[in-house]
């Protein structure tokens, strides 16, 4: 019986399979069959015989990089640059759409908010390239000013003390005002009545952020939150990659720039997709354990 | 009563003072970098590294805007990244809006498979490696499809897409279409894109800024210079230091003076790579929190 319904249903919706049919095929092909190529962290890349050919070797490539001596590094730096941009990259657009939210002028919180999208656009070169020039210990204008408060000559890009602040720091500038968006959005659902009766109760502005405000925000900030930590170890791989210099390097090298070293240029397949299914597994246990402890919290949760 | 009142106003008083410098710090962080980069493009190069250019441009010089518009490798990267980008946006709009309207259609039984079929490419990928190869194995190195095919699809858009079309165009809408004889196909051009205007503008701007600011594509997949887009030939120049083309001004005792120069295109080059993108800025503005939202909340 089901077979003919079936068949019934495709020449029915002929049309609708014709319209999606071009986005599975996109997705069949540049989505799953490199999820089918992941084998080849547990084979030995064959040139003639292609993704899914070579010996398999189990779990050596894994231990080959748990083994090696950048491993310990290569975790750390990972680790360090994802924490500092969730714990001060994380609120601060929650704090920038409160104080937004404030703005009663309409034409002052078009032009603040024309602002603080802007730089969202900058593509990751040109923004690198900007903290080249602004931050150059000899022409730039912070080394400028840094010379002028008497700090002298500190090279913020060669560095290993600064890599970290200044990633950190550059990215909440450049991302704060964009993602600040979806909090301004959640805020604008607000019931108005909630801060009439605010008010009426003799609320102040500050009382109405601690109590309204931010009390709606919750829902909205535990799906990101949850949604950041999946993504712990994969944090910005372009930027990061073109910030790095000689100099940096020991607290700049993380695990995806170093897969892209290791496969692409120096075509070591098989270990560099080891390394990225590592880190793509570690990502799920994060994933799955913020989802787990926010259910239990909070009762909000992904799946 | 009037000494509570008192008390209150004066707390809103501060309150008030407070937000202002607040929104007048983050204004000036925000805006002065641009606002210093654009004045320092046409500044005497010296001044700038010097330190005295501040808050207006001085001994104004186009030096850099000339250098830059004399440089070939600039021409043939905005050319090529003018096509990617519209080409691009072009087949992405072609393949992301059907597949969307058709995921948005209650009466299409494929539906929840498929949406999973797509989620799922969200959460897990291949990772590089296997992705490289497969590219290579299509031959698709080194070709313009590079830069098209393998993102023709972004499942975070196509989800937006699918829940504005679903929230937005109301079921009687279709029930009385189809009472007139429409099809799918009609009642997608004629009625469904038409009434989704500022969604579509969203992704499509979503789609070209995602274009225009690609470099890793090219960085991974293409050797060919002919082929290059302008986010790589930025890097030569911003962060490799290949700034002057021809070699002009790079022999040993122009050094510092090369050296000046070179910041002052860099500044320019910063300019003329971002400019379109800012130009269409303002009139996508309005729709940002919308389109932000419609993806969001339901999603």
């Amino acid at each position: 019986m089901r077979s003919p319904k079936g068949i019934q249903s495709l020449v029915r919706d002929y049309q609708l399979w014709i319209m999606i049919l071009p986005a599975i095929l996109v997705i069949l092909v540049f989505n799953y069959i490199p999820m089918y190529g992941i084998q080849l962290a547990f084979r030995d890349f064959d040139f003639t015989k292609g993704l899914t050919g070579g010996e398999w070797r189990g779990l050596a490539y894994f231990e080959q990089f748990i083994d090696s001596y950048l491993f310990t590094d290569l975790m750390r730096n990972t680790f360090l640059i994802s924490l500092a941009s969730i714990v001060l990259g994380f609120p601060a657009p929650i704090i920038l759409a409160l104080i937004l939210n404030q703005i009663r002028k309409k034409r002052m919180k078009k032009l603040m908010q024309t602002t603080v999208y802007l730089p969202h656009f900058i593509s990751v070169i040109v923004l690198v390239g900007m903290l080249n020039v602004l931050l150059s210990s000899e022409t730039g204008v912070v080394g400028h000013f840094m010379k002028s408060i008497g700090l002298g000559h500190i090279n913020l890009l060669a560095s290993t003390s600064t890599f970290i602040p200044v990633y950190v720091l550059s990215d909440i500038w450049q991302h704060c005002g964009w993602n600040s968006i979806i909090y301004l959005a959640a805020l604008s659902a607000v019931d108005p009545q909630l801060y009439d009766a605010a008010k009426i109760d003799g609320a102040s502005r500050w009382q109405t952020i601690r109590y309204v405000d931010i009390p709606a925000l919750v829902p909205t900030i535990i799906i990101l939150f949850i949604l950041s930590m999946g993504s712990i170890l994969s944090t910005g791989f372009e930027k990061i990659f073109l910030m790095q210099n000689a100099l940096n390097l020991p607290v700049s090298e993380v695990i995806a720039t170093y897969v892209y070293k290791i496969g692409i240029i120096s075509n070591q397949f098989s270990l560099a997709s080891a390394i990225g299914l590592f880190n793509t597994l570690i990502n799920f246990v994060f994933l799955f354990a913020m989802n787990a402890i926010s259910k239990r919290v909070s009762n909000t949760s992904l799946f | 009563m009037d000494h509570i009142k008192a008390g209150a106003t004066g707390k809103e008083f501060a309150f008030r003072v407070v937000l202002a410098l607040l929104c007048a710090v983050i204004f000036l962080l925000i805006a002065y970098p641009l606002y210093f980069i654009v004045i320092a493009s046409f500044s005497d190069s010296t001044l700038v590294s010097t330190g005295k250019v501040l808050f207006f441009p001085k001994n104004i010089s186009f030096f850099g805007y000339q250098e830059i518009f004399k440089d070939m490798r600039i021409w043939t990267g905005y050319r090529n990244t003018v096509f990617y980008t519209l080409f691009g946006t072009l087949v992405n709009m072609l393949f992301t809006l059907p597949a969307a309207y058709v995921l948005s259609r209650r009466e299409f039984r494929a539906r929840r498979i498929l949406m999973f079929f797509f989620v799922v490419t969200m959460f897990f990928n291949g990772g590089l490696i296997p992705t490289y190869l497969l590219m290579k194995d299509l031959q698709l190195t080194n070709t313009i499809w590079v830069f098209i095919l393998p993102f023709s699809v972004n499942v975070f858009y196509l989800i937006i897409a699918r829940t504005f079309f679903e929230t937005s165009l109301p079921k009687e809408l279709h029930e009385a279409a189809v009472m007139d004889g429409c099809s799918h196909f009609t009642f997608f051009f004629k009625v469904a894109l038409p009434l989704s205007k500022a969604m579509v503008s969203v992704i499509a701007l979503y789609y070209l800024v995602g274009h225009w600011n690609d470099f890793f594509t090219a960085l991974i997949y293409i050797r060919d210079t002919k082929l290059q887009p302008l986010q790589i030939i930025l890097r030569d120049i911003l962060l490799s230091n290949q700034v002057f083309a021809n070699g002009a001004g790079t022999g040993g005792d122009a050094g510092g003076y090369a050296q000046r120069y070179a910041d002052q295109i860099k500044y320019g080059v910063i300019i003329v790579s971002t400019l379109p993108i800012l130009v269409i800025y303002p009139f996508m503005q309005k729709y940002f929190e919308k389109g932000v939202m419609i993806g969001s909340i339901k999603g």
